[in-house]
């Protein structure tokens, strides 16, 4: 990946796209399934899109190959222009596990990335952006606490930390806060939102929650299962900021409800 | 104000209600500090050993008496502290400890990355660590004698032979302790098997690695001693045999007293190299911490 075209896309417009699937299939040689049928899939520049589905829909398939992780039987995956064939450090990932580790500080953990790649020294220099991350999302002050010190909220937001700090041009998380309690998850959602929108981030997200999956995301990829295909793309038109207010009204009832009956159609198949 | 005491019900309780304050029970060893419990267990057993042997209930010769072994525990503390020959004995074993789980550690810890960080080490060094494994290892001490002699080598190799292979399932183990998030992260990371290894999976499985060691430590003073039973040479099990076989009972006990203080020693460096370096990791209760 050439510096030059990575500086065109972090310069481009918002809605430029970034990433882009074209006839994206993937089949598992060893016992024949089809996991993913004909992907065809655009992220643009500063946009949210979820992917939702029952499980078995290759949900976890299609964002492995997203991040570089496995290739696809056929298609093409580009990112930023570049063939995606492998890990690139504008790949930015979250699991659902925050997956920090315990003898690494806060700090530490998220220079990560850095340390591998660039060696020790880099991730000393990155020593006071991983502050202003920390800063970002809330966490000033815990910079040289141990993981076993913080909660399980405040552990993802380090993880969002860790995810942003190679400044990459996509972030690909997987169910990150699933494992929290819906109050924590909420809040965190609201946060995810706010540091998204500062930072311009084009994100792609994984869930199981259709709720979550609406109040975050401007597009909804709707999979529907055996063999993994799109069923739909959902323009969700809510306004920006997104508030958890807005998930008791009416069109945000009627967004759920509409891709509830994609999903449903999709299991009777 | 009055408003917001009627829809707290706990201040209307507190206000109209009977306290209730009541004892929760606390099981008297709880209350009991440790020390305290284990003098206890101490004088109980003293106090049986003393009446048993007082009462005539075994031979002298079988069981000497409490005070007959502090005797000679003092004897053989001035022997040692006087540079006797006892201290060259001590001497020779300690050594014999001290290279032999030296060298537990560096093929222990080697195989055990082999076989847990390998997939030829799994397949096909495994199987055959573990049919060795399942051998009684001390039957291998007149092997080690007729190949290494009588001296210290036999002994060594011996200690080292028992001590290795709980260190290799723990290395082994602690390589697998990584999950699968934690691999993940660092393939997108771009991270080579070499960091892998040494930034994320040795030491997610230090814990393991450490479990390994502890039994080791046990197992090497085992070795050494049986060694020196069933191959000779002039370390404190060679004092122990001696003495037994003169039917001198006290020096028997108290040798072995001086010689758990060594095993002590060894344990007690492991586990305070682990807490050094496993800092983070909570041990559970009941898995060698004292």
């Amino acid at each position: 990946m050439s510096a030059a075209v990575a500086q065109d896309y972090a310069g481009a417009p918002l809605g430029t796209p970034v990433y882009e699937l074209t006839h994206v299939s993937k089949t598992y040689a060893r016992n024949l399934v089809v996991a993913l049928e004909d992907i065809d899939l655009t992220l643009r520049k500063g946009s949210f899109t979820s992917v939702i589905g029952s499980s078995g829909c290759g949900k976890s398939t299609l964002l492995k190959i997203m991040a570089g992780l496995i290739p696809p039987t056929k298609g093409r995956v580009i990112l930023q222009g570049q063939p995606v064939t492998g890990p690139r450090r504008d790949i930015g990932m979250m699991f659902q596990q925050a997956t920090l580790f315990p003898w690494k500080t806060a700090v530490e953990n998220i220079v990560l990335p850095i340390e591998i790649r660039d060696g020790k020294a880099a991730a000393k220099q990155a020593m006071g952006k991983a502050h202003e991350l920390l800063d970002i999302v809330g966490l000033k002050g815990f910079e040289n606490v141990y993981p076993n010190e913080l909660s399980g909220g405040m552990a993802q937001r380090a993880s969002i930390c860790r995810m942003l700090i190679t400044e990459p041009a996509v972030l690909l998380m997987d169910e990150p806060f699933s494992a929290l309690d819906e109050l924590s998850r909420d809040m965190m959602n609201m946060e995810l939102q706010r540091i998204c929108r500062e930072q311009d981030a084009t994100a792609f997200l994984v869930t199981h929650s259709i709720q979550e999956a609406v109040i975050l995301s401007d597009e909804i990829v709707v999979l529907k299962p055996r063999p993994g295909r799109i069923a739909e793309i959902v323009d969700v038109d809510l306004p920006r900021p997104r508030t958890l207010n807005m998930m008791t009204t009416p069109k945000f009832g009627a967004i759920v409800d509409y891709i509830r009956s994609l999903l449903d159609k999709g299991e009777e198949m | 104000m009055s408003d917001v005491q009627n829809y707290s019900p706990s201040v209307k309780a507190a206000d109209h209600a009977e306290d209730t304050v009541w004892e929760q029970k606390v099981h008297f060893i709880d209350s009991v500090p440790r020390w305290l419990a284990m003098t206890f267990v101490f004088v109980v057993f003293v106090g049986t050993w003393q009446i048993v042997t007082s009462l005539r209930l075994v031979s002298p010769i079988i069981l000497p008496t409490p005070m007959e072994t502090l005797k000679d525990m003092i004897f053989v503390g001035q022997n040692l502290l006087t540079g006797g020959y006892m201290l060259g004995a001590l001497w020779i074993t300690i050594k014999e400890v001290i290279y032999g789980f030296a060298l537990a550690i560096a093929i222990g810890f080697s195989l055990g990355v082999l076989v847990g960080e390998t997939a030829f080490g799994e397949k096909a060094v495994m199987p055959y660590l573990v049919a060795i494994d399942t051998m009684p290892k001390v039957a291998f001490a007149p092997l080690f004698v007729a190949w290494l002699g009588f001296g210290i080598e036999s002994k060594v190799a011996l200690a080292a032979f028992i001590a290795t292979f709980p260190i290799v399932v723990g290395t082994a183990a602690g390589l697998h302790a990584a999950d699968e998030n934690a691999r993940m992260l660092f393939k997108t990371m771009g991270a080579s098997r070499m960091q892998t290894l040494i930034k994320m999976k040795l030491p997610t499985g230090l814990p393991q690695i450490f479990t390994g060691l502890k039994i080791g430590a046990v197992g090497v003073m085992a070795g050494a001693i049986t060694g020196e039973f069933l191959g000779g040479g002039k370390g404190f099990g060679e004092l122990i045999r001696v003495a037994a076989s003169q039917l001198n009972t006290p020096r028997v006990f108290s040798l072995i007293l001086y010689l758990s203080l060594v095993g002590l020693v060894v344990f007690a460096s492991v586990v305070w190299t682990q807490r050094r370096l496993v800092f983070w990791h909570k041990e559970q209760v009941g898995s060698g911490e004292f």
